[in-house]
């Protein structure tokens, strides 16, 4: 569950302050399906940094699970973000040198899960996301919706409560498009928390919960 | 993060900038070679230059004419001194207390020939004791004879390269060589030796100092070398050399008395400082690949500034990322150094077997040096890039922004 009170962000661009967030308070509860929408530079990537352990709120009380991330350390907070949340990134973000099973594996890597766990749990998220026959290919000979699946296997492979997707479907064309909303969706089903941040309005409606920003404000 | 995990992901980066890599392992083991080499050079020399003056043995004094007043500097190796060091004084020292032989010397050069056949050589005037102190033996025939001091006779011993020169193949034992107007019967041949001294052994003819002062009409020694009992004796008999000759000169003090331990010591200051000076010179090439490796790292942050975000985002703490960029470099540093020191050792393999008069060693200090320098460096170099690298911002690395980060 995700409890935020009066969060404040501010960036200091030349002499002028923009309030990326201004005063928002947003009770996520767990397994909810909410869309942030909003036209760019309403403050919604902000808010999914902040949603992400990305980045600190100069002001204002987070609570993930209970746990008041606001004071925690930054390793603390790396480790929270490595148990709790999974990204989505529009452009992917694979690491090119590595096949589709790696990329997939590299957070429990990180996080230094056992090689024997890390496989079975791969095994798992290959087989579930119909990526078997891909699994040592390099990101650059799959296509688009394999590289995102690929990329959602890589969010969900630590079992994070939540998934934050930043466009999810803003490089695809329709058809992979609505294949990745739904592998989505089947996640949310399962139980996991989604958070899509989209421009798309037909995605938004989907949600089960709307937020709508404008100039760093819940609307 | 678990180390091998640790060492495939590296592996896998530096495998993919293929480039980089090499360049980097090319820079480092170049690094690691000159380092080697260059000491392997200095000790060789040293070594070689030491066993040259080893020949002496710790137990023999050299006595020389002529006496220098300035400190510290070599004594005179030509001086002509007033008074001549004589054949007398030597068999005054030979009967002191504690000196197990004296072998006087006399030195000229001068045309030897046999059968119509000219050669120029040193021509050493001693005694039989000569041969124990400098460790020359023969191969062929004996030793010159055991006589006196002031007794002659026409005998000669000759060195290896002489006899072949004069006599080819022919047996050179029992036949007599012309030397200035005298003629000596050769009655042993020396066995196949190097240089001592700067002299050739090879092509030397030795005869008794009489002979020999007879031939170049000389009444002094060129030197005189005093074998003593023991080491412990070697300053006392020293000081008792130097008040005998003066007691003989009239009260003047005009010899120099030198032990090897004296000139080993300034010898090896001077070639201990060359080795030292030739390693930092190696050490500057460390230095080089070093700044190499710090350019390549700040190349490859900004490169993969991306990368750097994402493993943040993914669970990398700082701390990770850092020890990833670090064990990188330290990586490449260990593989290229331990390439480095194979190289070397090959190299002076080889050019031990081509040369036989002078072996080349690294020393284990600058082998281990060289090896713990360039991983030093490597990682010291590599400390600011892995520091940017971690201090990223996962937010503005991800969208590829070049940013030093938060705090």
């Amino acid at each position: 569950m995700i409890e935020l009170s009066h969060l404040e962000k501010s960036f200091q661009i030349g002499d002028q302050t923009v309030h990326a967030l201004d005063d928002v308070s947003l009770t996520i509860e767990t397994g909810e399906y909410v869309a942030v929408m909003g036209p760019s530079g309403s403050g919604k990537s902000t808010l999914m940094n902040i949603l992400g352990l990305l980045d600190r709120a100069n002001a204002g009380q987070y609570l993930l699970d209970d746990i008041n991330v606001s004071d925690l350390t930054e390793a603390e907070r790396t480790h929270v973000r490595s148990q709790k949340i999974g990204f989505v990134f529009q452009s992917y973000h694979l690491v090119s040198r590595l096949t589709a099973r790696e990329n997939i594996e590299l957070p429990m890597m990180l996080s230094g899960v056992p090689a024997k766990q890390r496989t079975l749990a791969v095994d798992e998220i290959l087989e579930k996301l119909s990526l078997v026959d891909r699994a040592h290919h390099s990101p650059n000979q799959l296509s688009g919706g394999q590289r995102q699946r690929v990329a959602i296997g890589r969010a969900i492979v630590m079992k994070p409560s939540i998934l934050l997707a930043d466009e999810p479907t803003g490089n695809l064309d329709s058809t992979s498009g609505a294949e990745v909303t739904a592998l989505l969706e089947s996640l949310n089903a399962e139980g996991i928390t989604l958070v899509v941040v989209t421009h798309d309005q037909a995605m938004g409606d989907r949600a089960r919960r709307q937020l709508r920003m404008l100039d760093g404000r819940l609307t | 993060m678990y180390w091998p995990d640790i060492v495939k992901f590296i592996t896998q980066v530096l495998s993919r900038q293929r480039f980089r890599t090499i360049v980097l392992w090319v820079a480092i083991a170049i690094g690691v070679v000159a380092v080697n080499l260059l000491t392997a050079l200095g000790e060789g020399a040293k070594s070689y230059v030491l066993s040259e003056f080893n020949v002496l043995g710790r137990n023999t004094l050299i006595t020389l004419p002529g006496k220098k007043e300035t400190k510290g500097g070599m004594p005179p190796l030509t001086g002509e001194s007033p008074r001549p060091l004589t054949l007398k004084d030597a068999q005054a020292v030979s009967r002191l207390a504690g000196v197990k032989a004296v072998a006087p010397l006399v030195l000229g050069n001068i045309e030897v020939s046999y059968a119509g056949k000219l050669r120029e050589v040193l021509m050493m005037g001693s005694s039989r004791s000569f041969f124990d102190i400098r460790h020359l033996d023969v191969g062929q025939g004996r030793l010159l004879p055991d006589l006196p001091f002031n007794k002659g006779e026409a005998v000669c011993v000759i060195g290896n390269k002489l006899s072949r020169e004069l006599f080819a193949s022919k047996p050179a034992l029992g036949e007599w060589v012309r030397a200035g107007d005298s003629r000596f019967r050769v009655i042993g041949i020396l066995k196949e030796g190097g240089t001592s001294f700067g002299f050739d052994m090879n092509d030397v003819m030795i005869i008794p100092v009489v002979n020999a002062q007879s031939l170049f009409n000389k009444d002094g020694l060129f030197r005189m070398f005093t074998e003593v009992r023991s080491h412990q004796e070697l300053n006392n008999i020293k000081a008792k050399i130097i008040a005998l000759i003066k007691e003989r000169h009239e009260g003047e003090e005009d010899v120099t008395v030198i032990s090897q331990d004296a000139m080993l010591s300034s010898v090896q200051k001077i070639l201990d400082t060359l080795t030292y000076a030739v390693t930092g010179i190696a050490s500057i090439s460390m230095l080089v690949a070093g700044i190499l490796i710090m350019n390549m790292m700040i190349i490859t942050v900004s490169q993969r500034t991306k990368e750097i975000g994402l493993l943040k985002a993914l669970g990398a703490t700082s701390a990770t990322v850092r020890l990833l960029f670090l064990s990188e470099a330290g990586l490449i540093a260990v593989v290229a150094a331990l390439s480095g020191l194979l190289v070397s050792h090959t190299v002076l393999l080889l050019a031990n077997s081509y040369f036989d008069d002078i072996q080349f060693h690294s020393p284990w200090w600058a082998q281990l040096g060289s090896i713990l320098l360039a991983v030093l460096l490597a990682l010291l170099f590599a400390w600011l890039p892995a520091q940017r690298a971690a201090s990223l911002a996962p937010v503005e690395a991800l969208q590829g922004k070049q940013q030093k980060g938060q705090a």
